[in-house]
C-alpha cells in the first residue's frame, strides 16, 4: 500500500494546477477569513441632514439646558456619517450609491420635543426622516435594523437625561434645596423632611389640648410618609430606562462568538473541499487508467486501496485545513492551549471526507463526474448544517437535521466548535464522525464490485 | 509446427469456467488447456466472450463456476487499454508495479525489461507523452515484470499501425519461441491469429465453438484450400448458427 500512496503523491506533484489550487484555496479563504474577522464591522456610511436651526439646539429640561446635539451624536456611533446640508442633497447621496440611507433632523425636531416634554405633555413627538435605496431585501432588512438601533440608542440617552432631572426633581422634593428658574430666578424648596422637622418642632410647644395639635399632626404624619415613599420611587423611576432586563441562558449548542463560528466554518468548507475532491478523484483516476483492473488482481485488494485513498486525501486536507486554522487563530489571537482537541477534530472530519470523497468516487467511476458530484453535495450539506432551529417549520427542521446528521458537515462543524471551546462534549461529534467514515468506506467498498 | 498439447505438459488449464452477469450468460463451461510456449489466439464476434474469458485466467473477475489451473502470480496480464499511469515515467511505472508484484531484485528487473522492450531510450519519459505502440510494450513489460509462465494479451494490437504491430508480434514470438513462455491473446484480426496462433480458440455468445490449428479450422469449414482464411472463419461462425 505505500507504494500505492508513493505513487500518488508522486502524481499530485506532476499535477501542479491541481496541486496549487488544492494550497491555494484553503489559503486564500483563511486570509480572506482572517482580514475580515480580525478588521471588525466597518461602519456603513449614512447621509446626516440636520435642517434644526443653530439657535434652536438646545433643549429646556425643568430649566435645565442640555444641548440636543449630544444626542445626535449617538447617532453616529454606529454609522459613519456624510454631513449635508439639506434634505435634497441627503437623498442625492443616497440615489447615488455613496451613502447607505440618509437621515434628516426636520427643522422643528427640537421644538417639537421641547413640547412633549413640557408640563403639559402635549404634542406629536418629533419624528426622524430615513430614506434608504432598497436595493434588495437583505438591504432593506439591513437599513431598517441599523437605523432602528441608532435611534433606540439616541432615545435612550435621552431618557436617561430625562430621568436623571426626574430624580432631581424628586430629591428636592423630599430633602429640600435651590431651584433655578428662567425669569424667576434661584428658589428656595424647603423640602418634605424640613416641613416635617418645622412642625414636629411647632407640636413640641403647643399645650395637650391645643384644637391645632390634630391638623398639625396629620401634616407632620403625610409629610414622613410622602418623603419616605417619594425616596423609594428613585430607584422605580431608574428602572423604567430600562424596564427589561435580559437574562440570558444558551441551553445547547455553542458559545462561541461570532467571528471565531466564521473560523469555524470557513476550515471546515476547505476541509470539505479539499478532503472530497481528493478522495473521490484519485479514485476515480485508478479506472480512468485503467490500472483498477491490475492493482486488484492480486497486488493490492480493494479495501486496501480505499484505506490507501482515504489515508492520502485525509492527510492532505488535515495539513492544509490546520495550516489554515493556525493562520487564523494566530489572526485573531485565539491561543493555542486546546490545539491537540482541534487536530484530533480535524483529523476524524478529514477522515470522514475523505470516505464520503471515496464513495462517490466509486459510484461516479469517472474522474470529472466525481469532482461534479462532490461539488453538487458539498454546498447544499453545508447549507442546510448551517440552518437555525427556529428558523423553518419544525418537521422540516426535524428532517434537516437527519439529512446533515447523514454527512460529515455537522459533526465536523461541531467536533471543531467544540474543540475550540465553543462548548458540548467534542466526542460525541468526534464519535460520529468515525461512524460516518465507516459507514461512506463500507459504500465505497460495495460500489467498487462494479468499478472495473 | 509442432505444438504439444497433452495435459501433463499444460502450462494452463481452464476446466468448464462461466460467467452470468444476472440473467445473462458471458461464459459457458469453457474448457481448454495451453502448453509451454504455445500461443494461443482466442477470436470471435463482438460480445463473444474473450476479455471475459482473459479476465477470468488473470484473477481480474471471478468464475461463477469452474476452476483454473494457475495462480495468478504464474500468469502476466495485459489489458487491451494501456493499465499504467500517465503522469509516471516509464521507469516509475515498472518500478511501481516491480514493487506490487514484490519482485525480488526490482532495479534488475525493470532494467531488464527496459532493454527487453527496447525503452531504455524513453525510460524518463512520461507514459502519456509516448506513442500508443509504446505505451503497448509498457504495457506489456508490466505484464511481464514478475516473469510469468503465461501471458494473457486482451487485443493487444488493437491500437497499432502495422509497423508497430509487426514489432510487437516480433517481441511476442520471441517470448513464446525463445522464453517458453505461453502466450494466450485475443484478437479480431482474423490474419494475425492465422499468422501467429499455434491454436485457435473459437468463441460465440460465451461458447468455446472450435479448438484446434487455423489449418483444423479451414478443414472444418470444408475448404482446405481457402485463400480467404477470414471469409473462411465467418462462414464457420454462420454454420454454427452465428
Amino acid at each position: 500500500m505505500r507504494w500505492l500512496l508513493l505513487k500518488d503523491l508522486q502524481i499530485l506533484r506532476r499535477s501542479p494546477l491541481l496541486v496549487g489550487l488544492l494550497v491555494l484555496y484553503p489559503v486564500v479563504v483563511a486570509l480572506i477569513a482572517g482580514v475580515a474577522l480580525s478588521s471588525g464591522p466597518s461602519k456603513p456610511k449614512v447621509a446626516f441632514a440636520n435642517l434644526v436651526p443653530a439657535d434652536e439646539a438646545t433643549l429646556d429640561l425643568g430649566g435645565r439646558e442640555l444641548d440636543a446635539t449630544t444626542y445626535a451624536s449617538e447617532l453616529f456611533d454606529a454609522v459613519d456619517p456624510i454631513r449635508v446640508g439639506s434634505r435634497e442633497a441627503a437623498i442625492a447621496k443616497v440615489r447615488s450609491g455613496e451613502a447607505l440611507g440618509a437621515l434628516v433632523i426636520p427643522p422643528d425636531a427640537i421644538a417639537r420635543l421641547q413640547s412633549t416634554l413640557g408640563l403639559g405633555g402635549g404634542g406629536d413627538p418629533p419624528t426622524v426622516e430615513v430614506y434608504y435605496r432598497a436595493d434588495n431585501p437583505l438591504k432593506r432588512r439591513y437599513v431598517e435594523a441599523t437605523v432602528a438601533a441608532t435611534l433606540a440608542d439616541a432615545n435612550q440617552a435621552l431618557s436617561d437625561e430625562i430621568l436623571e432631572e426626574a430624580a432631581n426633581y424628586l430629591n428636592l422634593i423630599v430633602a429640600g434645596g435651590s431651584l433655578s428658574l428662567p425669569l424667576v430666578g434661584d428658589v428656595d424648596v424647603l423640602g418634605l423632611r424640613n416641613a416635617r422637622r418645622i412642625i414636629d418642632a411647632a407640636l413640641a410647644d403647643l399645650p395637650a389640648g391645643s384644637p391645632s395639635r390634630a391638623p398639625l399632626e396629620q401634616v407632620s404624619r403625610f409629610a414622613q410618609l410622602a418623603a419616605d415613599n417619594l425616596d423609594v420611587s428613585k430607584p422605580i423611576l431608574a428602572s423604567i430606562s430600562t424596564p427589561v432586563a435580559v437574562d440570558e441562558t444558551s441551553l445547547a449548542g455553542s458559545d462561541s462568538d461570532l467571528d471565531v463560528f466564521g473560523v469555524e466554518v470557513a476550515v471546515v468548507l476547505s476541509l470539505m473541499f479539499v478532503g472530497l475532491l481528493l478522495a473521490a478523484g484519485m479514485l476515480a483516476l485508478e479506472r480512468e487508467e485503467h490500472a483498477f483492473g491490475r492493482l486488484v488482481r492480486g497486488l493490492v485488494t480493494r479495501t486496501g486501496l480505499l484505506v490507501e485513498k482515504i489515508g492520502l486525501a485525509a492527510l492532505c486536507a488535515w495539513g492544509l485545513a490546520s495550516v489554515m486554522l493556525a493562520v487564523l487563530i494566530a489572526f485573531l489571537d485565539l491561543g493555542w492551549s486546546r490545539t491537540p482537541a482541534w487536530l484530533a477534530a480535524l483529523a476524524l472530519a478529514a477522515l470522514a471526507f475523505a470516505a464520503l470523497g471515496v464513495a462517490i468516487g466509486g459510484l461516479t467511476r469517472e474522474v470529472r463526474a466525481g469532482s461534479l458530484l462532490a461539488f453538487m453535495l458539498a454546498l447544499p450539506i453545508a447549507a442546510l448544517a448551517l440552518v437555525p432551529s427556529g428558523a423553518i417549520d419544525g418537521t422540516l427542521y426535524d428532517v434537516i437535521r437527519v439529512v446533515s446528521g447523514a454527512f460529515p458537515f455537522k459533526p465536523a462543524l461541531d467536533a471543531l466548535d467544540a474543540a475550540l471551546g465553543g462548548g458540548g462534549a467534542l466526542l460525541a461529534p468526534l464519535a460520529h464522525l468515525a461512524a460516518l467514515t465507516v459507514a461512506f468506506a463500507a459504500i465505497a467498498r460495495v460500489a467498487l464490485r462494479r468499478f472495473a | 509446427m509442432a505444438v504439444p498439447r497433452t495435459d501433463a505438459r499444460a502450462a494452463l488449464r481452464a476446466d468448464a469456467l462461466s460467467k452470468a452477469y444476472g440473467e445473462r450468460r458471458a461464459l459457458h463451461g469453457v474448457s481448454f488447456s495451453a502448453a509451454p510456449g504455445e500461443l494461443v489466439a482466442i477470436i470471435g464476434p463482438n460480445g463473444a466472450g474473450k476479455t471475459t474469458l482473459l479476465q477470468i485466467l488473470a484473477g481480474a473477475l471471478a468464475a461463477t463456476s469452474g476452476s483454473v489451473s494457475l495462480d495468478r502470480h504464474d500468469v502476466g496480464w495485459v489489458p487491451q487499454q494501456a493499465a499504467i499511469y500517465s503522469k509516471l515515467s516509464v521507469r516509475e511505472n515498472l518500478r511501481l508495479f516491480a514493487r506490487l508484484e514484490r519482485v525480488a531484485d526490482v532495479d534488475a528487473t525493470v532494467d531488464r525489461m527496459l532493454g527487453q522492450t527496447g525503452l531504455r531510450e524513453r525510460a524518463g519519459d512520461a507514459v502519456g507523452r509516448l506513442s500508443g505502440g509504446n505505451q503497448q510494450r509498457v504495457n506489456i513489460a508490466v505484464g511481464l515484470l514478475a516473469d510469468p509462465a503465461v501471458l494473457l494479451l486482451d487485443e493487444p494490437s488493437a491500437a497499432l499501425d502495422p509497423r508497430q504491430r509487426a514489432r510487437l508480434w516480433d517481441f511476442v514470438l520471441a517470448l513464446a519461441r525463445e522464453g517458453g513462455t505461453t502466450i494466450v491473446y485475443s484478437t479480431h484480426n482474423v490474419a494475425e491469429a492465422e499468422r501467429y496462433a499455434d491454436r485457435l480458440l473459437v468463441l460465440a455468445d460465451g461458447e468455446l465453438l472450435f479448438t484446434g490449428t487455423p489449418a483444423e479450422l479451414e478443414h472444418a469449414t470444408g475448404e482446405h484450400d481457402a485463400t480467404d482464411f477470414e471469409g473462411a472463419f465467418v462462414r464457420f461462425l454462420r454454420s454454427r448458427g452465428h
